[in-house]
C-alpha cells in the first residue's frame, strides 16, 4: 500500500443526467508512468478534473500520498503536489510567459499580501530556462500569448508542470497541437521524468506515443474504465478493440 | 542567448521594432485633438488654444487654461483609477458616482464646524449631539468607511452570489443615491472646518489625483495584486485552475474602487465646501468614458492608468475646448455621448482584428 501515489475507489462524476465517469478504480505506484486512452467524450478529462479539484465529484473516494483527500481546489491539489497540463491550456491571453508560467504563484521580492511586489527578472530567467528544456521557439517572451501558435501556448503550459517540484504530473493531450520537433522534446521531458522516477498520468490518443513512453495503459468508455492492462501484456489492436468496444475486458480488470 | 534581444529556441526578435504601447496611440489622439483645437481657435476666433496670448503676462502656455482642464477632470479621474481596475479585472461599476453622493453627505455631516459669523450652526446635523469641529481625521475615516461598505456589498454580491457586476452596481447605484437624499432630507450640508477644506483647496485636487494615479499604476505593473487583475481579466478559468481565489480578489477590487470613490467624494465637497444629495450623477459613466477611451478594454485584460489618465485629460481637453469655441455645453454632452460609443467600437474592432489575425 506505501508505494501507492494516487487511488482512487468508485469515483463517479454525474453531470445532471450524463454519466460521465462511472465508478472508477484507478491505482498509481511510485514512479509509474500510465497512459489513459479513449475515444472523445470517454470521461478522461472528467476523471482528471476530480482529482485535480477542480470539480467535485458525485461519488467514491480518493487516496493521494498515503492518505485520503478532498481537495477543494486546484490549489489544494495542487499545494498537495499534483503539477497539471490541462486540455484547455489554462493560460490567460493577455498576460506575457513569465506571468503564465508563475500564474497564482508569482516569486515575489517583499511579501505585502495581496500588494506583494513581483520579482520580475527571476521569474524571466526561470522561464528561460524551463523553456529551453521545451525547445520550443518564442520570439518574445515579455510579449502577450495571445499570437503565439498553438504549440507555443502548449510548450508553456508543459513548462510550467515542469518548472514546480511535484509528487504526481498529469498530462491532458499535451502534445495534441504540437509539431513534430516539439512533441518530440515534450516526449523527452517525459522520458526525464521517469528516469528522475516521478510518476506521471498521460492522457493521449497517439498510440505510437503510448506504447513508447508508459508502463500501463488504461481504457475509458463511455465513463468506465475498461481496461488496465500492462505494456507488455497488450498491443495496439487490442487497445483499439477496447477502446470501440469490440472487446469489453471485465475479466482482466479482476486480474490486474 | 539570455540577452532581450534574442527570443527562446533561436527565433531572432527585433527589440527595437516592437508593437508600440497601446498608451502611445491614445496620446497621439491626445496631441491631435489639441492640435484641431489650436487650429479652429487661430482659424476662426484669432486665439490660441495652448499657447499664452495675453501680453502682460509671462508664459510659454495658456498655464490657466491647462489648470482648468485637468482640474475639471481630476475627481471624476480619481474615481476613474478606480474603474480601471474593475474594468481590467473584467467587471463594470456602476455605483461609483451614487456612492460620491452618498459619501460627501455622510462624511460632511462629521466635518461641520459649531459656529458660523458667531451664531451656532443652524445647518450642523449633529450640533445636539456636541459633534462639530471635530479634527479632519474622522470625517475622512467616515468617509473611507462608506466606500469600503458600499464596495463590499458590490464585490460580495459578485463573487458569491454570482451576479452580473453591471446589476450588482446597478442595485448600489438606486441605494447609494438614495441613502444621498434620505441622509438630510435632501436638504445641502454645508460649513465644513477648514482643515476638511483645505483638502480640495487650489490644485489639491490634482495633486491627489495625481499621486493616486501613480500609485494604482504601480500597484498594477508591479504586485501580484495587479498581474491577478489582468490574469482574471483575461481568463477567469484559467486564473481559478491556476489557483487565484478569485472570489476574494474580486471583494477587493471592488472595495479599491468604492474607497477611491469616497476619496473624490472628500475633495468634491471639500472644494465645494458644501454637500449635495444630487453631486455625482453619472460620474460613474464618465469615469467608465474616460477608461475607455484611454484603452482599457471592455471585455478586460487589457487597459492601464496611464492610459486612463490620459483619456482623462482627452475628456478635459473636450470639455476646455468647446467653451473656447464658445459652443453650448448641450454639444458638449452630445459629442461626449459620441466618443464613448466611438471608443467602444473602436476596441470591438481591434478585437475583431486580432480574434482573426490569432
Ligand atoms: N460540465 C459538463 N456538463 C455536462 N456534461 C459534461 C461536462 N463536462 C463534460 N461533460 C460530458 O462528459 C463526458 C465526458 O467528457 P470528457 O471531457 O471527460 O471527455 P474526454 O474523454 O476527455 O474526451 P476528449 O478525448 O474529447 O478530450 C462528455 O460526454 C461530455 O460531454
Ligand atoms: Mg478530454
Amino acid at each position: 500500500m506505501s508505494d501507492i501515489v494516487l487511488k482512487t475507489e468508485n469515483l463517479t462524476k454525474h453531470y445532471g443526467g450524463v454519466h460521465a465517469l462511472q465508478e472508477a478504480n484507478f491505482e498509481l505506484r511510485k514512479g509509474e508512468h500510465v497512459a489513459i486512452m479513449g475515444d472523445n467524450g470517454a470521461g478522461k478529462s472528467t476523471f482528471v478534473r476530480q482529482i485535480t479539484g477542480v470539480e467535485q465529484r458525485t461519488d467514491g473516494k480518493i487516496w493521494f500520498d498515503g492518505k485520503e483527500v478532498n481537495f477543494a481546489g486546484p490549489i489544494e491539489a495542487r499545494e498537495a503536489g499534483i503539477e497539471t497540463v490541462f486540455q484547455n491550456l489554462a493560460l490567460a491571453d493577455d498576460l506575457d510567459v513569465p506571468s503564465n508560467l508563475f500564474l497564482g504563484r508569482e516569486k515575489v521580492l517583499f511579501n505585502l499580501g495581496p500588494f506583494s511586489i513581483l520579482d520580475r527578472k527571476a521569474m524571466r530567467r526561470a522561464t528561460e530556462a524551463a523553456l529551453i528544456r521545451t525547445a520550443v521557439k518564442i520570439p518574445n517572451l515579455s510579449s502577450t500569448i495571445r499570437h503565439m501558435s498553438g504549440g507555443q501556448r502548449q510548450c508553456v503550459a508543459i513548462a510550467r508542470t515542469a518548472t514546480f517540484a511535484s509528487k504526481l504530473i498529469i498530462m491532458d493531450e499535451p502534445t495534441a497541437a504540437l509539431g513534430v520537433q516539439e512533441t518530440a522534446q515534450v516526449e523527452n521531458i517525459i522520458r526525464t521524468l521517469k528516469e528522475n522516477g516521478e510518476p506521471l498520468i498521460l492522457i493521449s490518443h497517439n498510440m505510437r506515443q503510448v506504447f513508447d513512453l508508459v508502463d500501463r495503459i488504461v481504457v475509458f468508455r463511455r465513463g468506465r474504465i475498461v481496461a488496465n492492462l500492462r505494456k507488455q501484456d497488450t498491443d495496439g489492436n487490442d487497445i483499439v478493440a477496447y477502446i470501440t468496444g469490440a472487446k469489453t475486458g471485465q475479466a482482466e480488470l479482476q486480474a490486474a | 542567448m539570455s540577452q532581450t534581444s534574442h527570443g527562446i529556441g533561436g527565433l531572432s526578435y527585433d527589440a527595437k521594432k516592437r508593437p508600440w504601447p497601446a498608451e502611445f496611440n491614445v496620446f497621439l489622439a491626445l496631441v491631435i485633438l489639441v492640435g484641431a483645437f489650436e487650429l479652429i481657435g487661430r482659424v476662426f476666433l484669432g486665439d490660441s488654444f495652448l499657447f499664452n496670448t495675453r501680453e502682460n503676462v509671462d508664459a510659454i502656455f495658456n498655464e490657466q487654461r491647462l489648470q482648468i482642464i485637468i482640474l475639471q477632470v481630476s475627481i471624476v479621474g480619481i474615481i476613474a483609477i478606480g474603474v480601471t481596475q474593475v474594468i481590467i479585472c473584467g467587471g463594470i461599476d456602476l455605483s461609483s458616482g451614487s456612492i460620491v453622493g452618498a459619501t460627501a453627505m455622510i462624511a460632511m455631516s462629521f466635518a461641520q464646524v459649531a459656529t458660523v459669523n458667531g451664531n451656532p450652526n443652524p445647518k450642523a446635523m449633529f450640533i445636539a449631539y456636541g459633534w462639530t469641529d471635530l479634527p479632519v481625521i474622522v470625517p475622512l475615516l467616515v468617509a473611507i468607511g462608506c466606500g469600503l461598505i458600499a464596495g463590499l456589498i458590490n464585490g460580495a454580491l459578485i463573487a458569491y452570489t454570482r451576479i452580473p457586476p453591471f446589476i450588482a452596481t446597478l442595485g448600489m447605484m438606486v441605494t447609494a443615491r438614495g441613502i444621498a437624499k434620505w441622509w438630510s432630507k435632501g436638504q445641502p450640508i454645508s460649513f465644513p472646518t477648514d482643515s476638511f477644506a483645505a483638502i480640495g483647496k487650489g490644485l489639491m485636487p490634482v495633486i491627489i489625483f495625481i499621486s493616486l494615479a501613480i500609485l494604482f499604476q504601480l500597484i498594477l505593473s508591479y504586485t501580484r495584486y495587479g498581474k491577478h487583475c489582468y490574469a482574471i481579466g483575461s481568463n477567469e478559468d484559467a486564473a481559478r485552475m491556476s489557483g487565484i481565489k478569485i472570489a476574494n480578489h474580486k471583494v477587493l477590487v471592488y472595495v479599491i474602487a468604492g474607497i477611491l470613490a469616497s476619496i473624490a467624494a472628500v475633495v468634491l465637497s471639500s472644494k465645494n465646501l458644501t454637500a449635495q444629495a444630487g453631486m455625482g450623477v453619472m460620474y460613474e459613466l464618465d469615469a467608465i468614458a474616460m477608461a475607455v477611451i484611454g484603452g482599457v478594454s471592455l471585455s478586460g485584460g487589457r487597459g492601464s492608468i496611464i492610459g486612463t489618465v490620459i483619456g482623462s485629460l482627452i475628456f478635459g481637453v473636450i470639455i476646455s475646448g468647446f467653451t473656447f469655441l464658445r459652443l453650448d455645453a448641450y454639444y458638449q454632452e452630445m459629442v461626449k455621448g459620441v466618443i464613448i460609443v466611438g471608443a467602444v467600437v473602436l476596441d470591438q474592432w481591434r478585437q475583431r482584428r486580432r480574434a482573426i489575425g490569432a
